[in-house]
């Protein structure tokens, strides 16, 4: 028979996947007795289609099945090769989008050492190892590369810091503690291909000459956590921790949650197992950092990118990307849009680009982005040409962050964002400096009272007034960041504020102080769902709603079948 | 010391690994009680007030016994902007409990956290570390009634 016949299954089993019900389909292929095995592999980045499987044929060629369910009908479609459901990348999003770091995601079982030098792994060390230390550094140096963790400083240089520190011990530091809501990038590549992360770290030993390497990665990554450990294990196997004369030793630390700890010097406060608080530098902790001795920090996805510069050289890693920003970068992309995933593309690539080619964003209903997390800035739309690189999107009082991306919809209101994002930095300033500790906390209470309709116009100078006063008055990071999103919004969407303050009226219908719910009884088909939905009772056996006692919860809306229940601007339509 | 932390001694008692002992008493009791805070600083050497200080520090820790089933709602920026808010009103309106506490039969127990990671899935919530994605009032009600009946 000339029929092509499956060679292998491949389930991605990543927290996404897991999360959208892959692990139900993993153990429903696994219970049929099949001819050939069913692999579990990491997350390819297109989480809206999760759960995905991947049928490989014996051709070489392979079917992407999407949005699986854990059904018999489901799997029978798969193993009969069917048309249903079957999988391809938008075209749109093929075309802009050039897959460097994660090229192995997905690809590969993040647990089989094997597969992953089978496709190219580890080449870059062994190079790395006939190259002197200064050789590495210096050919780090000319790829261009900058810390993706949001800094932007330039790899090779804080390389060469630690390399010239003649001490007996110097630590190498892996920041995996992803603490920015909204960013997954670096919980993917540590689920998806823990290797490619740790071969980075043991050439980035190599060159500096470090001893002792560390990962401080989130307790909320339980499956990264699990993927390093078994890396390490692997590594320890083959003795590719043994570089140079040295056999280095590789320890995983968890955090224990807190947002500041991404700060270089709080991390290794809280590497020490002290309270997580930053301290002035200099000294810098490339001269004096973990338990005093020399300690360089860099990020998971620079790691992630080493591999490839000692791969295929530097050069061609500085081919791409911009003048000041060289390479890929990985971003998370959520929100408002209609394919929210993990995305990597060439520096440079606009924000339109990203969010409406790649998202699949409409673009009619789209008014901002925010990068950077909470301690970004939002982008209005008019605004998406800006090509992203870590010089352009600063220009504009965001920043680039680890590679967070929100999409922000017509339908949200940005002083609710603002307001969001210093409830998140205000909780998690650490309190050492007053003007972090005392600011954020005057300025979420000011944004609390604009959105519960109890503003004034001299509250909007006031934010405008204290932001900078944070950004000079704070030791680290966070403080220094904190004030961006409410400064931005106030920049960019400053109707919005105004209309909160002046017209009690909130555009986006969101703030429940100046929504009621209004049922339109015209298109009513008295089904009750919705008064059976209430939570409070709010609603009459003759489909009125007691807006004194509604919460503004959403239950009716969501559960009407007609859609005849909507939010209003308060005292409209009563 | 005390038997019950008898597990600590797999753990090196050097102070740079205090965050991990906390971590080994919350991944045995489920939470860290006042007599464990006194296993630990014994057990480091170190006073009980800095024990208390760094644990008050880091918001991944428990002072007060978590229920059968932890529920965390995910209240990352993505989550925040598909709605986590509501995700929150709906569950304490069917659990009778706000985040931070433990209902009274010590069934369920709520938590709110920063990031799950899942942000495409919003608004996402998790269950004893399971993660449910794209979750709408009728979905939550439906999740509960599967754990409680567990």
């Amino acid at each position: 028979m000339s029929k092509i016949a499956i060679k292998k299954i491949r389930v991605g089993v990543a927290s996404c996947g897991v999360a959208a019900g892959a692990d139900a389909v993993l153990e429903l292929l696994r219970n049929r007795a099949l001819p050939f095995t069913v692999e579990e592999t990491g997350c390819l980045g297109h989480c809206y289609a999760e759960p995905l499987v991947e049928a490989v044929l014996d051709n070489g060629e392979s079917v992407f099945y999407r949005n699986v369910k854990a059904d018999d009908r489901d799997i029978d479609n798969i193993l009969a090769l069917g048309e249903k459901d079957r999988f391809e990348i938008p075209p749109k999003r093929k075309s802009k989008e050039l897959i460097k770091v994660l090229a192995l995601a997905g690809k590969i079982d993040p647990t089989n050492f094997d597969e992953y030098v089978e496709n190219g792994g580890y080449a870059g060390l062994k190079r790395a190892l006939s190259m002197t230390p200064a050789e590495v550094v210096n050919e780090v140096k000319l790829s261009g590369l900058r810390g993706r963790g949001g800094g932007g400083f330039p790899t090779g240089t804080k390389w060469s810091f630690l390399a010239a520190k003649d001490t007996q011990e110097k630590i190498l530091i892996c920041n995996a503690d992803e603490g920015d809501p909204g960013a997954f990038m670096d919980r993917s590549l540590m689920e998806s291909v823990p290797h490619q992360v740790l071969e980075g770290m043991l050439i980035a030993a190599y060159a500096t000459g470090a001893t002792k390497l560390f990962i401080y990665c989130r307790a909320e990554y339980p499956m990264a956590i699990k993927h390093l450990k078994i890396a390490i294990e692997q590594i320890y196997a083959h003795r590719l921790n043994t570089v140079g004369d040295r056999v280095l030793e590789i320890i995983i630390k968890e955090g224990a949650g807190a947002f500041v700890c991404g700060e270089e010097t709080a991390l290794i406060a809280s590497l020490e197992g002290q309270r997580g608080t930053p301290r002035f530098r200099p000294p810098f902790p490339t001269d004096k950092g973990w338990q005093g001795h020399p300690s360089m920090i860099n990020n998971v996805e620079t790691f992630g990118n080493v591999p490839l510069i000692l791969r295929e050289g530097a050069e061609a890693f500085a081919a791409i990307g911009t003048e000041g920003s060289k390479g890929t970068k990985l971003f998370a992309l959520a929100g408002d849009l209609k394919n929210p995933g993990l995305v990597e593309v060439p520096m440079g690539t606009t924000l339109r680009e990203i969010v409406f080619d790649i998202g699949g964003a409409d673009p009619d209903k789209v008014k901002a982005v925010q990068t950077g997390g909470p301690s970004g800035g939002c982008i209005p739309v008019e605004l998406f040409d800006t090509p992203v690189d870590y010089d352009s999107l600063k220009k504009l009082g965001a920043i680039m962050g680890s590679g967070g991306m929100i999409v922000i919809g017509n339908d949200r209101c940005m002083v609710e964002t603002a307001r969001y994002f210093l409830d998140f930095t205000h909780r998690e300033s650490c309190g050492k400096c007053t003007f972090c500790r005392v600011g954020t906390t005057r300025m979420f209470e000011t944004l609390e009272r604009i959105v519960a309709g109890q503003g004034e116009m001299s509250d909007l100078a006031f934010l405008e007034d204290i932001g900078p006063k944070i950004r000079a008055g704070s030791l680290c990071g966070l403080g220094q960041t904190a004030p961006n999103p409410v400064l931005a919004t106030l920049r960019f969407f400053r109707h919005e504020y105004e209309e909160h303050v002046k017209d009690h009226r909130c555009e986006a219908m969101q703030c429940d102080a100046f929504v009621d719910m209004y049922l339109d009884r015209a298109k009513c088909i008295k089904c009750k769902l919705c008064i059976k939905n209430c939570p409070i009772g709010a609603i009459s056996d003759d489909f009125a709603i007691d807006n004194t006692k509604c919460t503004k919860c959403n239950a009716c809306k969501e559960i009407c079948p007609k859609k005849t229940i909507f939010r209003v601007k308060k005292g409209e339509l009563l | 010391m005390n038997r019950k932390y008898e597990f600590l001694k797999k753990i090196d008692p050097e102070t740079s690994n205090l965050i991990k002992g906390l971590q080994a008493i919350q991944g045995v009791e489920g939470y860290v009680s006042d007599e464990s805070i006194s296993a630990v600083a014994d057990y480091f050497s170190v006073p009980v007030v800095e024990v208390e200080g760094v644990l008050s520090f880091y918001a991944q820790f428990k002072r007060v016994k978590p229920g059968k089933h932890q529920i965390a709602i995910c209240d990352g920026t993505a989550c925040h902007i598909k709605g986590s808010t509501q995700v929150s009103e709906w569950l304490t309106f069917e659990l009778g409990i706000h985040p931070g506490e433990t209902d009274k039969s010590g069934l369920f127990s709520l938590e709110t956290v920063a990031c799950l990671g899942c942000c495409s899935l919003a608004p996402v919530m998790s269950v004893n570390g399971r993660v449910y994605g794209t979750l709408d009032r009728k979905s939550v009600v439906k999740i509960l009634k599967e754990y409680e009946n567990k």
